[in-house]
């Protein structure tokens, strides 16, 4: 595998959970700069794959580079410098909900970078602004909706101006408009401040749309390449996912318009 | 038959081994991120509000009844042998030994124990804890120990609370209820009870019931299974196990100092 041109990169990485085999050498790499979309199936590892990268979960053997550094030799003491470059998104936010919005985003912040409480109360602002969030700083995260809540997730997990931002299910259970401003702002991070970003979907437009390398989980093996790659693949696993996602996705579409009188009507 | 229950048993020794290891092993790493930097004092003062102040109408109301409970028992049961001045110093020695840190450990266990094992439980089951990880900072540091230090410093205070107020309900029913007089009754309290012998030593009880109920809640909600099912399991493994710990240890400090 050519480790070098890779930011991140799995090699030989099995898994197994209970009976269950996750990964089965497992190989992959995730290019510096670039956003890579990882796809799958429901159980195919997405989830399990980014808390890899992100030292959360030990694979059984295989080695897992990050920056440059096998991250599964590394004790949970010397894991916390690798994740000083790194930040992540993840499914449900994750946020603390025993403090408020602010807090949680200021949080890493006070940690780690030594700066005044103004320029902190800014620079949580500023983020929060640009994830769309405004006049929310005071809430605790049972007060927000669930798109309201990723999204201060995500300006938590940029607040920092991480090499990595790892995105767990971003879109799911999100609206069509907060799908596109989530899917805008992670590309528009990616092309300002050059960030890797590793994001893994269901959601197959928004993932052709913004990457720029697609990762494909089947049976514990990974299938990588460029979108047009993918879907130029003969495989038969991969042509049935991307024609299940799209019946999916035009179905989806064919109800929303359906369903909304004079199109405007909630969606299901 | 034999063969597999001693199986079974060997089975369940080494299981018990592995999680007292673990938890010895868990309890160093609280000890250490309590004594190291950073020190997180206004998290700490938080906790203690939580676990203490919000304990504190349950802990009073309970020692009054206890109180007045043995007022009216050791009252009953002296008056036969002619013996009813000695009430307080009964009252006072059964509180002060005994029935003040244990109870008050139990009254702790079931309101505070079991919330904090279930709050870390479900900061586990929502990712919060990995979130901390992802930020390079140690949940150990950030949430449990503040969490286990407010337990052990609130611990005696509420027993010495529990104690007060239990003696003032024996008071209320021997004295205004059963027409002892108020100065008998004190002046037995005083001269049955001595500081440095019954009241230290109560209070060093209390401080240790403290620690066994930070450690085994943070952790039963540190190590429980990312599921609602394992909340639950925590929070009730924490109860069941911090009172059967609690009156053992009882029984041990007992038996070993006297106390």
């Amino acid at each position: 595998m050519p480790g070098q041109e890779f930011r991140i990169a799995l090699d030989g990485v099995c898994l197994t959970r209970g009976n269950r085999k996750i990964f089965r050498d497992l190989s992959c790499g995730f290019p510096r700069g670039q956003i890579t979309v990882v796809l799958g199936g429901s159980g195919a590892g997405k989830s399990t794959l980014v808390r890899m990268i992100g030292g959360l979960t030990r694979p059984d053997s295989g080695t897992v580079q990050v920056a440059g550094e096998d991250i599964t030799r590394l004790s949970e003491r010397q894991l916390f410098r690798v994740r000083d470059r790194i930040g992540m998104l993840f499914q449900g936010g994750a946020l603390l909900d025993s403090m408020t919005v602010f807090d949680n985003v200021a949080l890493p912040l006070w940690e780690h970078s030594g700066l005044s409480e103004r320029d902190i109360a800014t620079e949580v602002t500023r983020r929060l602004q640009s994830v769309g969030l405004t006049g929310v700083e005071n809430l605790y995260p049972r007060e927000l909706s669930g798109g309201m809540s990723r999204r201060a997730a995500l300006a938590r997990a940029i607040v920092t101006d991480p090499e990595i931002v790892l995105v767990d299910e971003p879109f799911s259970g999100l609206d069509p408009i907060n799908v596109r401003r989530i899917e805008a702002l992670l590309t528009e991070l990616n092309r300002r401040l050059s960030i890797t970003l590793v994001v893994t979907s269901h959601h197959l437009a928004s993932s052709l749309r913004m990457a720029d390398r697609l990762v494909f989980l089947v049976d514990g093996h990974a299938i990588s390449g460029s979108p047009e790659d993918l879907l130029a693949s003969d495989d038969r696993r991969v042509v049935l996912f991307l024609e299940a996602e799209k019946d999916q996705s035009t179905e989806d579409y064919e109800l929303t318009a359906g369903s909304s009188p004079a199109g405007g009507g909630g969606a299901s | 038959m034999r063969p597999r229950f001693v199986e079974r048993l060997g089975f369940l020794s080494l299981v018990l081994v592995q999680n007292l290891g673990a938890l010895a092993f868990f309890t160093l790493n609280v000890v250490r991120a309590t004594v190291l930097r950073p020190y997180r004092l206004r998290r700490c003062i938080n906790e203690v509000f939580d676990v203490g102040v919000l304990s504190l109408s349950i802990v009073c109301l309970s020692g009054f009844a206890v109180g007045a409970v043995l007022g009216l028992q050791g009252y009953d049961t002296l008056v036969r042998f002619g013996a009813e001045a000695n009430v307080g110093a009964v009252v006072g020695l059964s509180l002060v030994k005994e029935l003040g840190p244990v109870l008050t450990a139990l009254l702790v266990i079931g309101r505070a124990g079991s919330a904090t094992a279930a709050e870390i439980a479900s900061m586990v089951t929502t990712e919060q804890l990995d979130g901390l990880r992802m930020m390079s900072i140690d949940p150990v540091d950030f949430v449990v120990a503040p969490k286990a230090l407010a337990l052990v410093v609130v611990m005696p205070l509420l027993s010495a609370l529990f104690i007060v107020f239990a003696l003032f309900g024996g008071y209320l029913v021997d004295v205004l209820l059963l027409g002892l007089h108020g100065g008998t009754y004190f002046s037995s309290l005083e001269a049955s009870i001595e500081f440095g012998e019954d009241v230290v030593p109560s209070l060093s009880k209390s401080l240790i019931f403290g620690a066994l109920v930070a450690f085994i809640s943070t952790y039963r909600g540190y190590t429980s299974e990312p599921t609602s099912a394992g909340v639950s399991a925590a929070t009730t493994g924490t109860v069941v196990t911090a009172s059967v710990c609690v009156l053992l240890f009882d029984y041990v400090i007992t038996a070993l100092w006297g106390v």
